[in-house]
C-alpha cells in the first residue's frame, strides 16, 4: 500500500545517537564526509567504515536498512566502478582480452571508489534514519541562522520545509482513503491504455486536489488566528540544546579524523 | 442464508515496519440475509478495519471472507464484482465527489457495473429518492452543497449500485441530531422496502439499538460481543466497563434494579421502560 513508504525514513528510537542533537548530527555528516575524501588508502577507508558500523550498532537501527539504503544508487556504485575499472591506466595489466586491457591499478581504485561511496551513503543514511524531519528542520534553520543577518529568510524556509514534510504522510494517507473509496464503487484503477489510466486518475485527483486546498487554507487561517508573524522573537517547545555527550561524541569523530590524517602521512597512498 | 461470513479474521497494519500493529484479532462471524446489524466499539477499536475486509479492499492476513457463501479471496472469483454486492460507504463519504453534477457523481457507480443509460437514470433517480437528495440538485455541482447534503449524495451513490449488502461506516458523524435521526431514518426505510443486509457503523449505542437487530461490540480489534438487540443490556455492565456507553434508561434501569426494584435487563427505549414501571405499579396495587 502507498503508506508502506517511509519517507524521511525515520525509525523512532531512544539510543545515544538519537539523542544526539541534530545540529551536532549534521556537522557530524559533514565531517564524515570529508573524512572518506581525505582518506587515500583502504587502511584510512576501513577505520571510518568500522566507525560508522560501530555507531549504527549503537543505533539500534537493523542492519538491513543498510542494505535499503544502497537500493537507490547500486547503479551509480557500478558505473563508478566499471568507469574506473576501464579507463585508468597503469602498468601492471592484470588481464588482458582483445581490446580490453585492465590495470592492477584500475582495480585498485574502482575498488576504492565503490567503497568510498557505499560507506559515504550508508553514513549519511544514519542521519535520517535517526533524527526526524522536524529535528532536521529545525537544526537545519539554527545553522543556518547566522545568513539572518544577510536578510536571508532562514526561518520562513524552514517553515515551508516543516510544512512540507508534515503534510506529505498526510497527503498520501488522504490519497489512500479517497483510492479505496472509489474502488468501493467500482473504479478500475488498473485499467489498460494511457488515456483510460488517466481518466480513471480524475476520481482520485479531484477529491484529493480539493482536500489539499481546503487544508492548506486551514492552515494558514489558524496560524494567523494564532498570530503567526513569522520568526522574530519565537520561542520554541523543544529546544535544541547541546550536551555533555555531544561534546563528546565531537571529540571522538575528531579522533578518527585524525586518525585518517595520521594514517594519510604514515601510509601513504 | 448467510450473507457474510467471516472466519478467524486477523489483520496487521505495516507488517514487517517497526509500525506493525494489529487492528483486527481474530474474530469469527456470521450474519444472515437481510438483517439490520449495528457495530460499535471505541475509536481505534477496528471497526472500520474489519468492514473493509467485506469487499475486498484489505485482504486477510489470517482467516477468511465468505460472501453469499463464496470465498471472496479464490482465484476464480472476480474482486471487482464483490464491490458491486457488498456495497461500501465510507467514513466522511462526502470526501469521494468529484463529477460536474450531482447526477454524474450518483451515476459513477451504476456506470461502473456497465449497466444500459435507461437503467442507470431510473437507478439514480431511486436512490436520490431514497436518501433525500432533492431532485433540483441533481444538475447542480455537489461542491455548491452543504456538508450533510453532499454525505447524502455519497450516500445515494452507493445506493444506486443496489447491492445486496450494505456497509455504512458513521453515515451519520459530524450531524446535528435532527441530520442523523433522518439519515439514520433513511437507511432504515431503504433497509425495510429492499431487504438489504445492512452493516451500520456508529458511536453512538442509542442509534445503533433504535436501528438494529443486533448488535456487534469490538473492543481492542477483537469481537467483544455479538448478540440480539434485545439481550445486549444483560451485559451493561462489562459494556460500561470497557468505556462504552449505555443508553440513559439503561443506566436508570440499572441503578433501579441495585436498589431492589427489577424492571428488566432489556431496557433500552423511555416507551419500554414505561410500559413495564406501569406494569410493577399495577402489579403492586393488587
Ligand atoms: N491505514 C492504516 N495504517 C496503519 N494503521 C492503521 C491504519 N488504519 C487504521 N490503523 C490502526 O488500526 C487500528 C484500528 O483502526 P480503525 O480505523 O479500524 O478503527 P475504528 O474502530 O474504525 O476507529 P474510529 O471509530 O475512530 O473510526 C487503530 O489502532 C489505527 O491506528
Ligand atoms: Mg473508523
Amino acid at each position: 500500500m502507498l503508506k508502506d513508504i517511509t519517507i524521511g525514513q525515520y525509525f523512532p528510537g531512544d539510543s545515544v545517537i538519537h539523542r544526539l542533537d541534530a545540529r551536532f548530527k549534521i556537522i557530524f555528516s559533514i565531517i564524515a564526509a570529508v573524512m572518506l575524501f581525505t582518506a587515500q588508502n583502504f587502511i584510512g577507508l576501513g577505520v571510518a567504515a568500522v566507525f560508522i558500523l560501530m555507531c549504527y550498532a549503537a543505533s539500534g537501527i537493523q542492519f538491513r536498512m543498510i542494505l535499503k539504503s544502497l537500493k537507490p544508487i547500486i547503479p551509480l556504485i557500478i558505473f563508478t566502478g566499471v568507469l574506473n575499472l576501464f579507463f585508468i591506466k597503469g602498468e601492471e595489466i592484470l588481464f588482458s582480452w582483445q581490446f580490453i586491457t585492465i590495470y592492477t591499478e584500475g582495480a585498485k581504485t574502482s575498488a576504492f571508489m565503490m567503497t568510498r561511496i557505499i560507506t559515504l551513503i550508508v553514513g549519511m543514511s544514519l542521519l535520517t534514519y535517526t533524527s526526524s524531519p522536524i529535528m532536521l528542520t529545525d537544526a537545519i534553520e539554527s545553522l543556518l541562522s547566522p545568513l539572518k543577518k544577510l536578510r536571508f529568510p532562514v526561518h520562513e524556509l524552514a517553515m515551508m520545509m516543516m510544512i512540507a514534510l508534515r503534510f506529505i504522510p498526510l497527503l498520501i494517507e488522504e490519497t489512500d482513503k479517497i483510492m479505496m473509496a472509489q474502488k468501493a464503487r467500482g473504479a478500475n484503477l488498473d485499467a489498460k491504455g494511457l488515456i483510460k489510466k488517466a481518466k480513471a486518475l480524475i476520481p482520485i485527483l479531484i477529491p484529493l486536489f480539493i482536500s489539499a486546498f481546503k487544508r492548506a487554507n486551514e492552515l494558514a487561517l489558524a496560524m494567523e488566528c494564532r498570530c503567526y508573524r513569522g520568526g522574530e522573537g519565537r520561542t520554541r517547545l523543544k529546544k535544541l540544546k547541546a550536551s555533555v555527550i555531544d561534546f563528546f561524541a565531537f571529540g571522538l569523530v575528531l579522533c578518527v579524523f585524525g586518525l585518517i590524517i595520521m594514517n594519510n602521512i604514515v601510509f601513504g597512498k | 442464508m448467510n450473507a457474510i461470513e467471516i472466519k478467524n479474521l486477523s489483520y496487521k497494519y505495516g507488517v514487517g515496519t517497526p509500525f506493525e500493529i494489529k487492528a483486527v484479532d481474530n474474530i469469527s462471524l456470521t450474519i444472515h440475509k437481510g438483517e439490520f446489524i449495528g457495530i460499535i466499539g471505541h475509536t481505534g477499536s477496528g471497526k472500520s478495519t474489519l468492514i473493509q475486509h467485506l469487499n475486498g479492499l484489505l485482504k486477510p492476513t489470517s482467516g477468511e471472507i465468505l460472501i453469499n457463501a463464496r470465498n471472496i479471496w479464490l482465484k476464480q472469483v472476480n474482486i471487482r464484482d464483490i464491490r458491486f454486492e457488498v456495497g461500501l460507504v465510507f467514513q466522511y463519504s462526502e470526501h469521494q465527489l468529484f463529477e460536474e453534477t450531482v447526477f454524474k457523481d450518483i451515476a459513477f457507480g451504476p456506470k461502473n457495473i456497465g449497466l444500459s443509460e435507461e437503467e442507470i437514470k431510473t437507478r439514480v433517480h431511486r436512490a436520490a429518492l431514497a436518501m433525500g437528495v432533492h431532485e433540483s440538485w441533481l444538475e447542480r455541482s455537489p461542491f455548491d452543497l452543504s456538508g450533510g447534503q453532499k454525505r447524502r449524495v455519497a450516500l445515494a451513490g452507493v445506493i444506486a449500485m443496489e447491492p445486496q449488502i450494505l456497509v455504512l461506516d458513521e453515515p451519520a458523524a459530524g450531524f446535528d441530531p435532527y441530520g442523523r435521526d433522518m439519515v439514520l431514518k433513511k437507511i432504515k426505510e431503504y433497509h425495510e422496502s429492499s431487504g438489504t443486509t445492512i452493516l451500520l457503523v456508529s458511536h453512538s449505542m442509542e442509534d445503533i439499538v433504535k436501528y438494529a437487530d443486533k448488535v456487534i461490540v469490538m473492543n481492542k480489534g477483537g469481537l467483544f460481543l455479538y448478540e440480539e438487540t434485545d439481550k445486549v443490556f444483560s451485559h451493561a455492565g462489562e459494556i460500561v466497563e470497557i468505556g462504552l456507553d449505555v443508553p440513559q434508561i439503561t443506566r436508570f434501569a440499572r441503578l433501579l434494579k441495585e436498589n431492589g426494584i427489577d424492571i428488566g435487563e432489556d431496557i433500552y427505549t423511555v416507551e419500554r421502560a414505561k410500559e413495564r414501571i406501569l406494569e410493577l405499579l399495577g402489579k403492586a396495587k393488587k
